[in-house]
């Protein structure tokens, strides 16, 4: 049963607008509007326009080249691949508790990819638009526009996102396509020295870290009546926690949550996601929906990443995080913990926590130990889950005997979060596009909204002339009537 | 002053590939050529806001990337910084890289050019094509004669 606003009654009378791809998120996506005579909103979609055929590509190839292959996905966030696919075959190689010097050193790999990734969307993507405005002038709202008004924050950005880097390029081997995880463990360890040089700067990254939750705590704040109302709804959440209940982005149990609060299943199995987690495809979109099978595809879908996970944990293991994560809930009565838009403020309390807890693991001996593989007993399956930037990633895998891979799932962050992506537009159209005249501004709105869940829709070629975006008018024959086109 | 070659694209789609299939072929040449003086060879998947950083210390920079609608074999262009920036900061422009870093680091960028190659096919998993291929022998030559020659 489809849901409301997801497809028109009478398409045929409508007029159609196409944004496409949407701007400043990950790879292409596409929204198309339908509004009749009386420029009503009917029907609101969130397309995904490129399909990525991943899962059959990487078949007949022998698994341990996966945890390499499986980076090109994403030219931002590779290292999640990298690590999620190793965890899946750390299952298929029998190593079910890597030795402590091996687990370390990828809890720090992936602490740094989380801080780089959220200061590339905070301060690149998301700040031009809390910063200036969703109708700000479009030449203004931008990185370029950031740096002109604010260029101390624009240079804390790139400072952030490079240190993030910095831990990749040590812990991987090198800043892209990096080897450092492998089926069972680590292939390098960290120097003392490497630790020091990190070490010396990981204080400035925490105070930077700590002014950036100021920032947007300060502006939704400002903003609050806004900002909780924008593409407002309440849905379930699905996240990892910790035994005891913390945020934990490498390892743990899978926590889901209904709308209205009440737990779904908590520290379950990842080994088992497929029990509890479904996907329903829809003949007009290439991203599958995810939902929870005890709730059903009307009732089950959910959202995942910092909303999620701040929102849902029991705490936070850092104090600094901590204080702050406290500070959200309680923020207005707790009228934030649904909002789309606070997934902005939790990314900030999320790097904040990363950057705690690299300076943590920076003081730990373990990350410069030499024991850094176990094997055990083959298993023919396993599953690799862990929490990447922008929300829970599940790697299953399937080899044969000869070693190569037969099946491969993936379920990336983006595509759990599907339905609700396409809700948050879906509610934002209606709030500012229904019936009215449309402009640029507005929208930017239905952009921002998207924007808010740092979606990757598809990270693939983009080379020179290859990405233009553009914004489509349609009328009810399907004629074009405007259109407007800039190259990426 | 070092001499930066950035090349950069997706080597898992197929043209997307030349970028950093250049980078790889001056990587394997440098030691025979003295000539070129310093250079720092560096790839990756796209340009992000941190790249800024490593023009800073480089007498001059070229990018490369693969082109869908350049000139075959490859085009030469000179930079120059611009504000019009493209609608993602995730696939900058060299031109807006080059903006950044005036805003970031506080000084003039290096002298830059944008070598781009012209490609013809970008499926997953695919080689380069034999077009490609071509192009980048062709686009070798001319980084090699590039390094050689005093901007």
């Amino acid at each position: 049963m489809p849901f409301p606003l997801e497809t028109a009654a009478h398409p045929e009378n409508s007029r159609r607008v196409v944004i496409e791809p949407v701007s400043r998120v990950e790879g292409h996506g596409k929204v198309t509007i339908l509004l009749d005579e009386g420029n009503r909103v009917r029907e609101v979609r969130l397309h995904i326009v490129e399909f990525r055929g991943f899962e059959k590509f990487i078949q007949g190839r022998p698994y341990w080249e996966v945890p390499v292959l499986v980076q090109r996905l994403c030219g931002i966030c590779p290292v999640s691949h990298h690590l999620a696919a190793s965890k899946a075959l750390d299952i298929i190689v029998g190593a079910r508790r890597l030795t402590p010097s091996a687990q370390k050193l990828r809890r720090l790999m992936h602490l740094g990819q989380i801080l780089q990734s959220h200061a590339l969307h905070f301060f690149h993507l998301a700040s031009p638009d809390l910063l200036f405005g969703f109708d700000a002038d479009p030449a203004r709202r931008n990185i370029a526009g950031l740096a002109a008004a604010h260029p101390d924050i624009a240079r804390k950005g790139v400072l952030l996102r490079k240190y993030g880097q910095e831990i990749i390029r040590m812990t991987a081997g090198k800043r892209v396509h990096g080897t450092g995880s492998v089926p069972g463990g680590v292939n390098r360890n960290l120097s003392r020295e490497e630790r020091r040089q990190l070490a010396a700067g990981i204080d400035e990254v925490i105070a930077w870290s700590v002014e950036a939750v100021g920032m947007v705590k300060r502006l939704f704040a400002e903003n609050a009546r806004a900002w909780e109302g924008f593409g407002h709804y309440r849905s379930g959440f699905l996240s990892l926690v910790r035994a005891d209940g913390a945020l934990d982005f490498y390892d743990g149990g899978l926590r889901a949550s209904d709308a209205g609060g009440g737990i779904v299943f908590d520290h379950a199995d990842c080994q088992d996601y497929h029990e509890r987690i479904h996907e329903e495809v829809k003949p007009w979109s290439y991203m599958k929906f995810p939902f929870l099978v005890a709730l059903g595809a009307q009732d089950g879908w959910y959202r995942v990443g910092p909303l999620a996970r701040v929102g849902r944990c029991d705490f936070l293991s850092t104090p600094l995080a901590e204080a702050e994560r406290l500070a959200f809930k309680e923020f207005d009565g707790g009228a934030a913990l649904h909002a789309p838009l606070a997934y902005h403020w939790c990314r900030m309390i999320e790097m904040l926590h990363a950057a705690e807890g690299i300076r943590e693991l920076l003081g730990d001996d373990d990350l410069s130990g030499t024991d850094l593989l176990v094997r055990g007993t083959r298993a023919l399956r396993g599953v690799g889950v862990l929490e990447a930037p922008r929300g829970t990633l599940i790697h299953h895998y399937r080899i044969n005997e000869d070693e190569q891979v037969v099946g491969a799932n993936l379920i990336v962050s983006t595509t759990h979060n599907n339905q609700a992506m396409n809700e948050a537009v879906r509610r934002v159209a209606m709030r500012y596009l229904d019936g009215r005249k449309l402009t640029e501004g507005l929208l930017n709105h239905i952009e921002v909204a998207i924007r808010a869940f740092d979606p990757c829709l598809s990270c693939a070629t983009h080379a020179l002339g290859k990405m233009p975006l553009m914004a489509e008018l349609v009328d009810a024959d399907g004629s074009v009537i405007d259109r407007l086109a800039k190259d990426g | 002053m070092a001499s930066l070659v950035f090349g950069w694209g997706n080597p898992g789609r197929g043209d997307d590939a030349l970028g950093p299939a250049l980078i790889g072929r001056l990587d394997a040449l440098a030691p025979a050529h003295p000539e070129w003086g310093e250079v720092r060879l560096l790839t990756d998947f796209q340009l992000q806001p941190e790249h800024a950083l490593d023009l800073e210390g480089c007498e001059r920079v070229l990018f490369v990337d693969a082109g869908a609608s350049c000139p075959a074999p490859f085009a030469l262009e000179r930079l120059a910084s611009s504000r019009e920036f493209g609608y993602t900061t995730h696939a900058m422009s060299p031109a807006a890289l080059l903006a950044l870093f005036r805003q970031v680091c506080g000084c003039e960028p290096p002298p830059a050019w944008l070598l781009g190659i012209h490609a013809a096919s970008f499926e997953l998993g695919a080689p380069l094509s034999e077009t490609a291929s071509r192009n980048l022998e062709a686009a070798v030559a001319f980084a090699g004669e590039w390094l050689s020659a005093r901007h």
